[in-house]
């Protein structure tokens, strides 16, 4: 491909998903560590199934001796006095072999499988827990992609190795160990040129593992790229056909195609070169051992039965490295999947849980019984919380977007944001839901920082509402419950009511029931949205933060939220962050921001009439609906 | 190879067989030939070459062993090491040119399929879920691959090698013989069912290993709305559930492979300690020499391998036939919207653009209805709606009311089901697809951005535009933001590139959109996602772009009505009223409940 052709796909900062020579040692290190701590409980049945494979390697060996040894000492009775005794004396020792060969593989493989799977089981668990609790920082740096292909293809390919990988690789290194020996025992002339063809064998292995592992990460590379493209395209089909796009797609594709193609070609004539290879070793030296093993046979160096005891071995004696050959493109994706997911595993939440948490005072309610207020129900009982951000300073990377914010806002005070983009609105909602630590200074709710806050006790406290309506698959009444999953049926249609959504939904074919699709694709951009405040109003915290949430809506439906959230946010604290200043109709206090600093400040019908920012923006607003 | 998909669209409806499917796929190996028959030539030879080498061992221990003859051996020796190395090269041929040749098969199958896809309508591709479309162009490629490379070669070479290996042991010594093949034969069957119980397990697998995936990518985006809610640890409870799952899954496989391996020692071995048994008692009777013994014991492991992986070689192409059938049902289905005839299109050529725009763009909307397939009542029962040349027209109505689907049938990404829309007085399916979507161009609400640099993105619709008029489209979309990005034009965008909002990304979609140059602009919602700084200057630019041409442009907000020459209401499967934005605020109630924020301000 030409330079030309390839620059449709544009410049962008690469993760280094490959591990670069000099890290290599240090991630090797990190992987072992991770995969004793994750074996040490199974410490007595790793033993156990070692010993199994060393026994069954030794029985799988005993098998051609004894072939040997019946042809040596066996026969000769049998064909002078006609005695069937050693013969069948050996007999019954070979059918012994022979069973438990079979019961140690049965086992073995029983075993290390089990092993396997509750490795890779914990594995999964702990990477779930973990991405789960690293901080929104984090995913969004690390995207949701690797967040996937970790968990997917990363833990597959460990568990492929356990499932068809390892017990080859122990068993190829066994087997290579002991028939050695044994061929070393039994005569150690042809023991010796059968291990002269071993120097050959390794010169082979060390150039198929050096040269594979580029080959075999370049199809893991060019087969993603087709992926991702294939998948664009169908997932944007509309945009596709409409701007004929097919042609360009189809070069772009086979392109894509073509690269993908020659690195398989690549890694597959590696496999050539290597597997054939090896029996061809293999074969020149069984013919070597047949001439100068039939020449010691008849110097009457070497019995004929050791030479078939040799010729057998050497039958076998190479299959496990062919088998090498194969699984080393499982060992390599297991072993760099591994190496990254231990990566992700020592990565530190930057919003780490607290070590000596706080508890918050009582919050002052009508009934006094500390039960959850329904949305719906009077909301004489609920009470905000004080919300307080003290010289809190925050930036991303090096650009800094509170320079040094202080705010108050009282119990049962709705705020509105007002500014640019960019301004820091964003921000301030995502300190207060936590989703971020201030660089410095704190952020309090009722006095207590907000990091010595258990994580479940800040998220029933304070919920963030975004334009990011996202849902699970499951029914409407799945994902409103999300808000509080011991809530009634009653409890989620009063939630639902209360902000005008229970109409569309009644009106769907299974009512509360119908499945939403993935990712809500059943419904609107407005209803998912209506489906998120649904679910924020039915965990009921004390403070609610909007930010952007009603822009999706249209208006009929922005003003079913609006008359909503009038009763909501009645008695709760709440900062509501649109730019459309429609919302802000219903804020107490509005705070104009400007590069992190708060430049206006005051009741909206006093900022209005003023000659500030606000109502630059308010003249320009009531003139755009005209 | 775009002469193999018509052929196999012709047999559009005649029931698929999965082996009828694999077969149907057989052109794909004509280019090929010359490759497939010299491998099936180095298979058959490696194969005589490695059981010749059995008889080298019987005239080395009867002939040269026995009789002390060094003079024989020698030869005998030489014999052995030429054949040992002639089954390392003819492998290695064969391999070497299967690389190629079956990677080449696959993509071949793959840019087909491929560009079948980009022809059927955008429906079908909201019936498939993209990851069954992918695993076609993956997963059962590959399937079909492996099968081209090795399964079909092997089950001609392994029983090939069979019979001749049964038939020199039976030579060696006739009853010997058939108790070999005799105890053999019930491997056979027993693989097979291995194979068959497998591939259920390994199914299952799969699919569970589908839906644990299911719930770990749902709460990777999800991501924010866990935590805002403090749903992790249900999240996790019902991720370990699934996962214990797939591992219960798994271990049953381990213990199922444990058996198979086990038997598969079992069986060689037991005929091994057998021959021995009886071979010795041959040898005593003087039937068989004692090479002739050597020599059958190691012919008779040649015989493992051909019969094991018989049911490596039955499931492998079951799988392929199975994937076949698949891939078939792809381009089976017929591309509903196509252009009429195939005839040349002088217009694309000749002065298109040299009559002037305000001459062109002439839409009209005659009588039009669709219906979704399978609904019961219309989405558009009777669309009447005409938009002269320049003019601009915005489309409002409630949600779900039919706007997005009105907008679908001008670049005929669906087609009316009664009625026609026509342009510059020719019904739309009578436009060459290429000369209609040249004409129109579009930008909708979820503004659809590829993995690639900002500019080809920009440049979807006009591979040719120089870097001026990239400039000024993306300066009209208020996109010039983009200048600003690490590596400028060409810094990629997309999932897999720098992460963009979704106002940028709308103003992305929308340089494209006007970059097209088209008589007709399509625009979906194009500004629901700008702060009202940009929209404001957005639709001022657009102001001036939608001068020159006509627009059909889908608005929620009184903001984007601005834009409008009048304004048309989609209500109930019509056009149910048309006119200004204030007339129609003071004429129309339902209009009214729709674009009217004075009650939303006037509450303040």
């Amino acid at each position: 491909m030409t330079a030309d052709v390839n620059s449709w796909r544009g410049v962008a900062a690469e993760k280094a998903e490959e591990v670069s020579a000099g890290l290599a040692a240090l991630l090797r290190e990190r992987s072992r560590r991770l995969l004793g701590d994750l074996l040490r409980p199974y410490r007595r049945g790793v033993i156990n199934t070692i010993t199994l494979i060393v026994v069954e390697s030794l029985a799988a060996l005993a098998g051609p001796w004894l072939v040997g040894i019946a042809i040596d000492t066996g026969l000769p009775p049998l064909l002078h006095s006609g005695d069937a005794s050693p013969l069948l004396g050996i007999a019954a020792a070979f059918a012994v072999a022979v069973a438990v060969q079979a019961v140690t593989t049965r086992l073995f493989v029983t075993m290390t499988g089990r092993i396997g799977q509750k490795v890779v089981l914990e594995l999964r668990r702990r990477l779930f827990a973990h991405f789960l609790s690293l901080d929104v920082a984090f995913h969004e740096d690390y995207t949701s992609g690797r967040v996937i292909s970790r968990q997917t293809s990363d833990l597959e390919a460990i568990s492929d190795l356990f499932e068809e990988g390892l017990d080859s690789l122990i068993a190829a290194v066994l087997t290579l160990l002991l028939v050695g020996t044994g061929m070393m025992l039994l005569d150690w002339k042809l023991g010796l040129v059968v291990l002269a063809g071993f120097i050959p064998l390794i010169w082979l292995t060390a150039w198929f593992r050096r040269e594979s592992g580029g080959a075999y990460r370049r199809t893991r590379e060019t087969v993603a790229l087709v992926i991702v493209h294939f998948v664009e395209t169908f997932g944007g089909i509309r945009a596709v056909q409409a701007f004929r796009r097919e042609k360009r797609n189809a070069e772009i594709f086979s392109g894509l195609g073509q690269d993908y193609a020659e690195a398989n070609t690549r890694a597959g004539r590696l496999i050539a070169i290597y597997g054939p290879s090896i029996s061809l070793v293999g074969n020149i030296i069984t013919g070597v051992v047949l001439g100068y093993g039939g020449l010691l046979a008849i110097e009457g160096d070497l019995k004929v039965g050791v030479l078939t005891t040799f010729l057998l071995y050497l039958q076998r004696f190479f299959d496990p490295l062919q088998d090498v050959s194969q699984f080393y493109n499982i060992f390599q994706s297991a072993a760099s999947g591994l190496e990254k997911i231990s990566g992700v595993l020592e990565q530190d939440a930057g919003v780490p849980e607290p070590s000596d948490p706080r508890e918050l005072p009582a919050l002052n309610r009508a009934g006094g019984t500390g039960e959850v207020v329904l949305p719906g129900a009077s909301t004489a009982g609920i009470a905000g919380r004080r919300v307080r951000f003290e010289s809190v300073t925050f930036g991303y990377r090096d650009n800094l977007v509170l320079p040094a914010l202080d705010l108050d806002i009282p119990p049962g005070q709705t705020v509105a944001l007002v500014g640019e983009t960019g301004a820091g609105k964003t921000t301030i909602a995502r300190l207060l839901g936590r989703f971020y630590d201030p660089r410095s200074g704190r952020v309090t709710l009722d006095g207590i920082d907000l990091r010595q806050l258990p994580d479940p006790v800040l998220r029933s406290e304070i919920i963030v509402i975004t334009q990011e309506n996202f849902l699970f698959d499951g029914s409407v009444v799945d994902n409103i419950r999300l808000g509080r999953p011991d809530a009634t049926a009653s409890e989620v249609e009063a939630a639902a009511r209360m902000i005008g959504a229970h109409d569309f939904i009644a009106a769907l074919p299974e009512g509360y029931d119908t499945p939403v699709g993935k990712h809500g694709g059943r419904l609107s951009a407005g209803q998912r949205q209506l489906i998120s405040f649904a679910r924020a109003f039915l965990a009921a915290p004390a403070v609610l933060v909007l930010d952007e949430a009603t822009s999706l809506l249209d208006i009929p439906g922005e003003r079913l939220v609006q008359r909503a959230l009038r009763t909501v946010l009645a008695g709760r604290t709440a900062v509501i962050i649109a730019h459309r200043l429609s919302t802000v109709a219903i804020a107490d206090r509005v705070l104009v921001l400007h590069r992190g600093r708060i430049t206006e400040d005051g009741p909206p019908g006093e900022l209005m009439s003023g000659d500030g920012e606000y109502a630059a923006l308010h003249a320009s607003w009531a003139a755009s609906l005209a | 190879m775009p002469s193999v998909t018509p052929s196999l669209v012709t047999h559009a409806f005649a029931r698929v067989r999965p082996v009828g499917a694999l077969w149907r796929l057989r052109g794909y190996l004509k280019p090929f030939r010359t490759q497939m028959a010299i491998m099936f030539a180095a298979a058959l030879g490696a194969v005589a070459a490695e059981i010749a080498v059995p008889l080298l061992i019987k005239s080395v221990i009867d002939g040269a062993i026995r009789q002390g003859n060094k003079q024989l051996l020698i030869p005998l020796a030489l014999a052995a090491v030429g054949l040992g190395a002639a089954v390392g090269l003819l492998n290695m041929t064969r391999r070497w040119i299967q690389a190629a040749a079956v990677a080449d098969i696959e993509k071949a199958i793959r840019d087909d399929l491929y560009a079948h896809l980009q022809r059927l309508q955008a429906s079908f591709h909201d019936d498939w879920q993209s990851g069954q479309l992918l695993s076609r162009a993956t997963t059962d490629l590959s399937s079909i691959r492996r099968f081209a490379g090795f399964g079909l070669i092997f089950l001609v070479t392994n029983v090939m090698t069979f019979v001749a290996v049964v038939a020199l042991l039976i030579s060696l010594n006739w009853w010997l013989g058939l108790v070999t093949a005799v105890v053999f034969t019930p491997v056979l069957p027993v693989c097979v069912r291995f194979e068959k119980r497998y591939r259920v397990l390994s199914r299952r697998v799969q699919d569970q290993q589908g839906d644990l995936a299911t719930l770990i990518e749902e709460a990777a985006t999800g991501v924010r709305v866990l935590k805002s809610l403090g749903r992790g640890r249900e999240a996790a409870a019902r991720h370990d559930a699934q996962a214990a799952e797939v591992c219960r899954t798994q271990v049953e496989k381990a213990g199922l492979l444990g058996s198979f391996w086990a038997l598969l020692d079992l069986i060689p071995n037991a005929v091994i300690g057998l021959i021995i048994v009886l071979g010795a008692v041959a040898v005593s009777m003087h039937s068989l020499t004692l090479g002739g013994l050597v020599a059958f014991i190691t012919l008779a492991l040649q015989l493992v391998w051909p019969v094991e992986a018989m049911g490596y070689i039955i499931a492998s192409g079951q799988e392929a036939s199975t994937a076949a059938q698949r891939v078939l049902e792809i381009f089976d289905t017929q591309p509903q919207i196509t252009d009429k005839e195939h005839k040349p299109d002088p217009a694309e050529r000749s002065g298109l653009r040299a009559i002037g725009p305000a001459t062109r763009g002439h839409l009209v909307f005659d009588h039009v209805a669709f219906s979704y397939p399978g609904a019961a009542e219309p989405v558009l029962r009777d669309i009447v709606l005409d938009l002269p040349p320049g003019q601009t027209v915005v489309l409002t109505g409630a949600t779900g009311s039919g706007k997005s689907t009105l907008l679908q049938l001008v670049p005929r990404l669906a087609d009316a089901t009664a009625g026609s829309v026509r342009l510059d007085g020719e019904d739309v399916r009578d436009i060459p697809l290429g000369r209609l979507r040249t004409a129109v161009g579009c930008a909708f609400e979820d503004a659809t951005l590829f993995s690639a640099s900002v500019r080809e993105n920009v440049m979807f619709g006009a591979p040719d535009a120089d870097e001026d008029a990239v400039e000024a489209a993306l300066t009209a979309a208020q996109a010039r933001f983009a200048y600003d990005l690490p590596w400028g034009l060409d810094t990629r965008i997309g999932e897999q590139g720098m992460a963009l909002s979704g106002g940028q990304r709308q103003r992305i979609a929308l340089a494209r959109a006007i970059l097209a140059g088209p008589d007709v602009l399509i625009l979906d919602d194009p500004l629901s996602a700008l702060d009202v700084h940009t929209e404001e200057r957005v639709t001022r630019a657009l102001h001036q772009i939608l001068a020159g041409s006509t627009a059909l442009v889908v608005a929620h907000r009184p903001s984007t009505v601005a834009l409008a020459d009048t304004v048309a209401l989609l209500s109930g499967g019509v056009i149910a009223a048309r006119g200004s934005h204030r007339q129609l605020l003071a004429s129309n109630p339902e209009y009214a409940a729709l674009m009217d924020v004075e009650d939303l301000e006037a509450s303040a």
